[in-house]
């Protein structure tokens, strides 16, 4: 009975019904817009920069990443090859040497960094093809090289020029050749774009003296959540005390901590969105139980007990709650998937700034069913506990007063 | 036998502002099977007196008895469990549950008693009957007229099988032929059931049909009749 009054109760004042889980809708709405807003720009973010060049995971010697040299390069066995045979969420296996080296031409030096790559592989994950400014891309061994802009600039280079590479090869041996351009490329980070140099992998690895040999693996992975299982894959497949694995966050703790930072900033945007949602809900809990103060005192007269009457109210709510912020997911799946689709661009100025930094503009929602189910479970528990308030004042009531009132 | 007793009850409003004794030191004596109307002009306790017998509210001073309890020793639930129990009460204003039928507000104290379904809607159904109200049963009181209403308030404050029935002003709202059906039906549950009847009222439609009127004035008992062949 008490479950059938609390139903019936709401269907009672349908204007009050409609204003409560309207406040519960929009509250799940405007939250679940927020953190999908968030989660996608930062996720759309990550994979740019992974894909850009890292990738999410990387296998390197052990040791490696702390002391970046090529003397710890390291044989391309078969059974790093077959990671991805081995390895289901592991699409692609980017084989790379990688070292410093003195790019001159004429009478100009620069410092570059000399990549050696499988260009169909490369290209898979980071889409440097699709980054070529002029001339053509690589092909697999080809004699040639792929320079950066501004690389390029800084030398007064370009298609068809040669470009004279020396450095300290493997365990010291003397490296020097000389490779003629057969394109260049654009990165929008500055700090790409001044120093990139790529030959095909077996060009590199001659040019280091370290033939058969590379510095890291990147992993081309489908997901950002396959990096878990294939971390757990890898540890079982290798041997760890020979190779390192690293995930994105070990390479790139900057980028770790600048969404650290953003994600702490936002706690109190949320606090404020939160906050704003309790008192739109309170206030509509607030009038309701102002209105039926004398219901109240009537139902204790006859006998109904407080902790009966009060759980009755706290039903109610708890169903406008439940009715509020399933409606709130409903509303939300075609706002959030149409931003998805169609995600935010931005221009101008602030594009300008977000793309030197080799960010696209583009802030596109996340679709994902947990942000809508932990915003709407987060208003339903503000719901619930403000749900507490027609408790308590139950609990006080004088039936007299509340009579006269 | 004495259902209601009441020894010196003097109730104060704002006792710490500015006091008001509603109630001045009431001596009372209700007995089972009465009629009885508690009269009086505005302000002179008639409402108070009965919230303090029905254990809504608590007197400042003096003992109030009811079925031989001391109902001011008892906790807060401990009287609501005893309101459940042994008194009916009728308000002015009907105050009826409503999003509930007709039957649905007359099993309610009933639901509260833990009394089994069929016992209850057996009881509620006749209740109804007794009332006249067969036919709107499964009206919600929004569909009903106020006397109509306030023959369900009726039936509900008999549901539980009271000791006795308060009525707050049970006529203030009804029009002539309203108010003359429910002292009809009070009337007849008196006489046939011995169910004790304590009204607050000014309506002299009912003060003619009481059996012992008592009049208070500034929150004391005035004069108290005992009439012959009313009713």
């Amino acid at each position: 009975m008490l479950f059938r009054l609390a139903w019936r109760n709401i269907w009672r004042n349908k204007r009050r019904t409609a204003i409560t889980a309207a406040s519960i809708l929009f509250a799940v709405l405007f939250a679940t817009f927020m953190e999908s807003i968030q989660k996608g720009a930062w996720d759309h973010m990550i994979n740019s920069v992974v894909n850009y060049y890292y990738g999410y995971v990387q296998v390197h010697e052990k040791g490696y990443w702390d002391e970046q040299t090529i003397d710890k390069a390291f044989p391309l066995a078969d059974s790093l090859k077959q990671l991805e045979e081995k390895v289901p969420e592991i699409r692609k296996v980017l084989p790379r040497i990688e070292s410093f080296a003195l790019a001159s031409t004429g009478e100009h030096t620069s410092g570059v960094m000399v990549v050696g790559i499988d260009p169909a592989r490369e290209n898979a994950m980071t889409n440097l093809q699709g980054r070529i400014s002029n001339g053509k891309y690589l092909e697999d061994s080809e004699e040639a090289a792929l320079v950066a802009e501004g690389v390029a600039e800084n030398l007064g280079l370009s298609v068809g020029d040669t470009i004279v590479l020396i450095s300290q090869g493997y365990h010291g041996v003397n490296a020097a050749g000389k490779y003629p351009i057969k394109g260049t490329v654009n990165f929008g980070s500055p700090e790409l774009n001044k120093q990139m140099v790529y030959l095909t992998l077996p060009v590199a690895q001659y040019f280091y003296g370290a033939t058969g040999l590379v510095t890291s693996l990147a992993l081309q992975l489908d997901e950002q959540d396959d990096i878990r299982p294939v971390l757990r894959a890898l540890h079982t497949e290798l041997d760890t005390s020979a190779y390192e694995v690293m995930d994105w966050k070990d390479m790139l703790p900057d980028l770790v901590e600048a969404k650290t930072v953003d994600s702490a900033g936002n706690v109190i945007v949320y606090f404020i969105l939160y906050l704003i949602i309790a008192f739109g809900i309170f206030g509509t809990i607030l009038m309701m139980s102002k209105e039926r103060e004398y219901e109240f005192g009537v139902l204790i007269s006859v006998g109904m007990h407080r902790w009966q009457l009060g759980l009755t109210v706290w039903m109610e709510i708890i169903m406008l709650g439940l009715l509020g912020a399933f409606a709130g997911i409903l509303a939300s799946i075609p706002l959030v998937y149409y931003f998805y689709v169609n995600p935010l661009r931005f221009s101008g100025d602030y594009a300008a700034a977000m793309e030197k930094f080799g960010f696209e503009a583009i802030f596109p929602a996340n679709f994902e069913a947990h942000i809508f189910l932990l915003q709407a479970l987060l208003v339903f528990i503000i719901t619930a506990i403000l749900a507490l308030y027609p408790l308590v004042k139950v609990r006080r009531l004088k039936p007299v007063e509340a009579m006269r009132a | 036998m004495k259902v209601i007793t009441t020894k010196g009850v003097v109730k104060i409003y704002n006792p710490d502002k500015i006091p008001v004794k509603a109630l001045n030191g009431v001596d009372l004596e209700i007995t089972e099977g009465e009629f009885t109307a508690i009269v009086g002009p505005s302000g002179s306790g008639k409402t108070t007196l009965l919230n303090v017998i029905g254990g809504l509210d608590r007197p400042d001073e003096g003992d109030v008895e009811v079925g031989g309890h001391d109902i001011d020793a008892m906790s807060d639930n401990q009287l609501i469990d005893f309101r459940k129990e042994h008194i009916g009460f009728v308000f002015q204003a009907y105050n009826l549950i409503p999003v509930l039928t007709a039957r649905e507000n007359v099993e309610f104290v009933m639901l509260l008693q833990n009394r089994p379904k069929k016992e209850r809607r057996e009881r509620a159904e006749e209740l109804l009957r007794a009332v006249g109200l067969e036919d709107k049963m499964d009206k919600r009181p929004s569909e009903l007229s106020g006397g109509q209403q306030q023959r369900v308030a009726v039936a509900r404050a008999l549901a539980p099988k009271p000791d006795f029935i308060l009525a707050d002003e049970p006529t203030a709202n009804l029009d002539s032929k309203s108010t003359a059906n429910l002292l009809d039906i009070m009337a007849r549950l008196n006489e046939e059931e011995k169910i004790t009847f304590v009204f607050s009222t000014h309506d002299q439609r009912v003060i003619d049909r009481a059996r012992r009127v008592v009049t208070l004035v500034d929150g004391k008992v005035a004069t108290d009749e005992v009439r012959e062949g009313k009713v």
